[in-house]
């Protein structure tokens, strides 16, 4: 830490708390937000709380946080409930109708400080915007500690989130995945989504005042979403958004300090980075999630190939075993016969050799014992499908090859037998090439 | 048809050949006038009031202001076209495209800014500030489209992902731009806030174009945006290029806003691809028409929200257009005749009671049935009084027939009575009178016709049934429905031979009623 330049404990310390604990407190019920295919709405609130704060102005008169958090939280839960209201009755599409709301309220609230604006100066922008790094400024003395308010404001919303997320996990587990079930099994889903609009829209407003929209607007959704690609248990993806989150307000502060220096410029906005080291998480996982990662799918889409790949080059060998039994086969005769190119030809020579099926001769590769044994049983069920294809399926000999190609890789000992029975256990195959035996 | 096909193509490259030619001369100077309103207006900029209200009425309606006629022009022209695309966006359940995208400009804008500058140039020229938010709007569009369509996540988490990280990393560039030299970070202060409340004739020409183009394009390839939008499979299917027309359909959204944050700021810019869609939904089922209508609406809130501001120079205009659109929907939601909320309320209660009027007069038909009555007909009935005799039924016995509940049963036999299908005797039981007898036989014949029908033929049934068809006949060709009479009589004789077993087979029985209802109109 020391090896950051201007990194102070006081100071930066108290931001990466107050960054955690947004993060943190955001994520937890945004895994629901995003399990309810409801993403956008923390932007929707974000914007929709408008009106509220102005009218908080315009009935006390004054700019205290109180009245202008509870006008915010009100205006925050009616952009939710309008957005519903407007889906049912109107049969209009989640988006648009959480589109046609929060503009909406946005466009009103607008119009309201525009007109408070010729008495007084009221400037959304700093009453309800709160930056991060004025954290440690304001400061609150607990039971002789001195805390700064926001990190007591924050500490508060997550405990709330803490407390709703454990409490009510099943039912909500129950009502984001199947709300008609939930009803039917005794609660009311619609009270808990109401619930967790409540909980959304506290948590975002708590967080504008105090550090700023643009992280609980990324908190909510992104690690959330990362912890999606990383498991499919609900209780581990909740744990892991929420390591998630704070990793990347930790990383976000850090990157907001170091790496505008690298241009030649003092530290930037540490929110901004917050966010966007949550991006930056999300990328990686999206990249190289075990299970759901661009490159596990790209994997698990050509493992099949290779594997393919890889045993017919032990029928090949098989084969020309059987031909010209002593042989050694050059790499370059093994690529013309398994169509492929040099390197997956190599690739598989490697993974063979190092499963111990072939090893290296003088001018080319042999089959070790064990490999013999595996060729054989899938030449054997090659041409067991061959002799049944034509014996009971009456495919024209022309097309028999194919098909058996296959089919030979995914035929075991068990149906080889059952194979060798309908056939009348055949010495040869249609080609008049002798059946090895089995194993 | 592939001539077609060919000269629109080739008129499209005109249209877009000549709107790249005018937005270049458009923004060739330097940015004079900055938008009404954005994001976070400055608080403290509103016109003092040089005229009275009446005065000022007369003057926008003779389009006396020069600045008024191009305010008008340029906003009007915007609502249009954001309504025309707005409606495909919306049907493509894309609706908050537009606000994922506008946000992801924000980096485009100060990195193109913070180049500029560095670079040695004007960090406020226009195109390059446009260039910026371009880029990266596109680039948003790629990242929504690879994570819909590359990971298991939805839509919305898409749209929120891209709109938060991106939105996040323009709010850390912007950290850096603002420790620039004043003088530089000016001009882009200028290009996302704004500073003076009015459009000169060049943003004017400039949201014109686009619009314009817009406007053609979303004509000229009306066929192919209409299947993108209600079916991309199909139109996959078809051989429409539907990635590209997908990256089209998002490029003309981010035209339209970008040049809109010029004129009416980012979220109202939002609202303007929404809200006149969405609410023209309500009053078509066409989407011709619901484009018209969208673009109507659009076009309409823009003209009065910018009249209204003219007028009254304490509404912003951007936000007036935007609650003028507002109101235009919320009336559209609750009034239009096709989809609107009214309309459908009433709709469903008139079903209601026709269906509860239908349950009444069977239930009194069976009842009567139950006396034997049903062969004859009744015939004491019609000699009495107009209340019949031993068919009268009492309410607790109706009460026992169905599952509804004792208001509704005796608000509807009410109201039958006035109808004068049912008669009320003295000893408060309740009767058919011949015109109830004739209907509710009627109604009994059908209702048994569908059971038998549903049985015998269940796997035709399914196609077949309407969901509105009163009449059996309408529904059923004439050979089925004499094989289905020939069995009702066969049942009926069986049942008065076992008279035993009043409810049994054909009969109304009430228990299988509501179910058999059930299957005959899902």
């Amino acid at each position: 830490m020391s090896g950051i330049a201007g990194w102070n404990w006081q100071l930066d310390g108290w931001i990466v708390v107050a960054g955690v604990l947004c993060a943190v407190a955001a994520a937890l019920p945004g895994n629901f937000l995003v399990l309810r295919k409801m993403s956008m709405l923390g932007d929707g609130i974000s914007h929709g709380v408008l009106p509220g704060l102005a009218a908080a102005f315009f009935l006390t008169g004054s700019r205290s946080s109180l009245p202008m958090f509870l006008g915010a939280v009100l205006f925050g839960l009616l952009t939710a409930v309008m957005t519903q209201w407007i889906r049912d009755f109107g049969h209009v599409d989640e988006g648009a109708a959480l589109g046609v709301t929060f503009t909406a309220l946005f466009a009103l609230g607008l119009v309201m400080i525009v007109r408070a604006a010729d008495r007084v100066q009221l400037d959304p922008g700093c009453v309800l915007y709160g930056a991060i790094e004025l954290t440690p400024l304001d400061r609150w003395t607990l039971a002789g500690w001195e805390i700064p308010r926001v990190v007591v404001v924050l500490s508060v919303v997550l405990l709330l989130n803490l407390v709703f997320v454990s409490l009510l996990y099943k039912e909500l587990k129950l009502s984001s995945f199947d709300p008609a079930l939930a009803t039917a099994s005794g609660f009311h889903a619609g009270m808990l989504h109401y619930l967790l609009m409540v909980v959304v829209a506290v948590t975002a407003v708590a967080s504008f005042e105090s550090v700023g929209n643009i992280l609980v607007v990324a908190m909510l959704i992104v690690p959330p979403a990362t912890a999606a690609l990383l498991t499919d248990r609900l209780g581990r993806m909740i744990v892991a958004s929420a390591v998630l989150a704070a990793l990347s307000a930790v990383l976000g502060h850090l990157g907001a300090l170091v790496v505008p220096v690298w241009f030649g410029y003092r530290s930037t906005t540490t929110s901004g980075m917050m966010a966007f080291a949550a991006g930056l998480l999300f990328l990686l996982a999206a990249l190289f999630a075990p299970r759901y990662g661009w490159l596990a799918r790209a994997v698990r889409q050509h493992q099949g190939a290779w594997r393919i790949l890889a045993e017919d080059l032990l029928a090949v060998l098989y084969r020309w075993d059987e031909r010209r039994p002593g042989q050694s086969v050059s790499r370059e005769q093994l690529q013309k016969q398994l169509l492929s190119g040099p390197l997956a030809s190599r690739v598989v020579l490697i993974w063979q050799r190092f499963r111990g099926r072939i090893r290296p001769v003088p001018g080319g590769w042999r089959l070790t014992d064990h490999g013999s044994r595996c060729g054989r049983e899938l030449v054997r069920s090659h041409r067991l499908w061959e002799q049944y294809l034509v014996s009971a399926a009456g495919v024209p000999v022309d097309r028999l090859h194919e098909e058996a190609e296959r089919l030979e890789h995914f035929t075991g000992e068990a149906l080889r037998q059952r194979l060798g029975q309908a056939t009348n256990a055949p010495r040869r195959d249609p080609h008049g090439t002798p059946i090895p035996p089995e194993n | 048809m592939r001539h077609g096909a060919r000269l629109r193509l080739r008129v499209l490259l005109l249209i877009l050949a000549a709107t790249a030619g005018l937005a270049e001369s458009a923004v060739a100077e330097p940015l004079v006038a900055a938008p009404l309103g954005a994001e976070w207006p400055p608080a403290g900029q509103v016109r003092a009031p040089a005229e009275t209200t009446g005065a000022a009425w007369g003057r926008l309606w003779r389009l006396q202001d020069y600045n008024t006629r191009i305010v008008l022009l340029g906003t009007g022209l915007l609502g249009l076209a954001s309504g025309i695309i707005g409606s495909f966006t919306l049907l493509r359940k894309r609706a908050l495209m537009g606000d994922a995208l506008s946000h992801a400009m924000l980096p485009g804008i100060a990195l193109a800014f913070l180049l500029a500058v560095s670079g040695g140039y004007s960090g406020r020229s226009l195109p390059l500030l446009l260039a910026g938010a371009a880029g990266s709007g596109l680039l948003g569009m790629v990242v929504i489209l690879l994570i819909r369509h590359g990971t298991r996540l939805h839509e919305d988490t898409a749209l929120g992902i891209v709109l938060g990280v991106f939105f996040g990393a323009g709010v850390a560039l912007l950290g850096v731009v603002q420790q620039m030299p004043a003088g530089h970070a000016a001009g882009l202060e200028d290009f996302l806030f704004g500073k003076t409340a009015s459009l000169v004739a060049r943003d004017a020409w400039l949201i014109g174009a686009a619009g314009a183009a817009s406007t053609l394009i979303c004509l000229l390839l009306f066929k192919e945006l209409r299947l993108l939008s209600f079916d991309d499979q199909y139109a996959r299917a078809k051989g429409l290029p539907v990635v590209a027309l997908d990256v089209l359909l998002i490029g003309l959204v981010v035209l339209v806003t970008i040049v809109g944050l010029q004129a009416v700021g980012v979220v109202l810019m939002i609202a303007l691809l929404i809200i006149p869609a969405a609410a023209a939904r309500f009053w078509t089922e066409r989407m011709d028409w619901m484009t018209g209508w969208a673009a109507g609406m659009g076009g309409l809130s823009s003209l009065t929200g910018a009249g209204l501001s003219a007028v009254y120079p304490g509404l912003p205009s951007g936000a007036t257009i935007v609650l003028v659109a507002s109101v235009l929907f919320f009336a559209s939601m609750l009034l239009a005749p096709a989809r609107g909320v009214v309309s459908r309320g009433l709709r469903r209660r008139r079903l209601t009671r026709v269906l509860i009027r239908q349950h009444v007069l069977r239930a009194l038909y069976a009842a009567s049935e139950a006396f034997g009555e049903a062969a004859t007909g009744p015939s004491r009935s019609a000699a009495g009084d107009g209340s019949a005799g031993a068919s009268a039924v009492a309410f607790t016995t109706l009460l026992a027939a169905r599952s509804w509940s004792a208001r509704d049963l005796r608000r509807e036999l009410k109201r039958a009575q006035r109808a004068g299908f049912v008669a009320r005797r003295p000893d408060a039981a309740w009767s058919l009178t011949p015109a109830g007898w004739k209907c509710a036989a009627r109604l009994a014949r059908e209702h048994r016709l569908w059971e038998l029908y549903l049985l015998t033929y269940a796997e035709v049934a399914a196609g077949r049934v309407d969901h509105g068809a009163a009449m059996i006949e309408d529904v059923l060709d004439p050979q089925t429905l004499q094989r289905l009479e020939a069995m009702l009589a066969d049942e009926l004789k069986q049942q008065s031979a076992d008279s035993g077993r009043l409810d049994s087979g054909g009969g109304a029985a009430p228990q299988t009623d509501s179910h058999a209802e059930g299957e005959a109109r899902a």
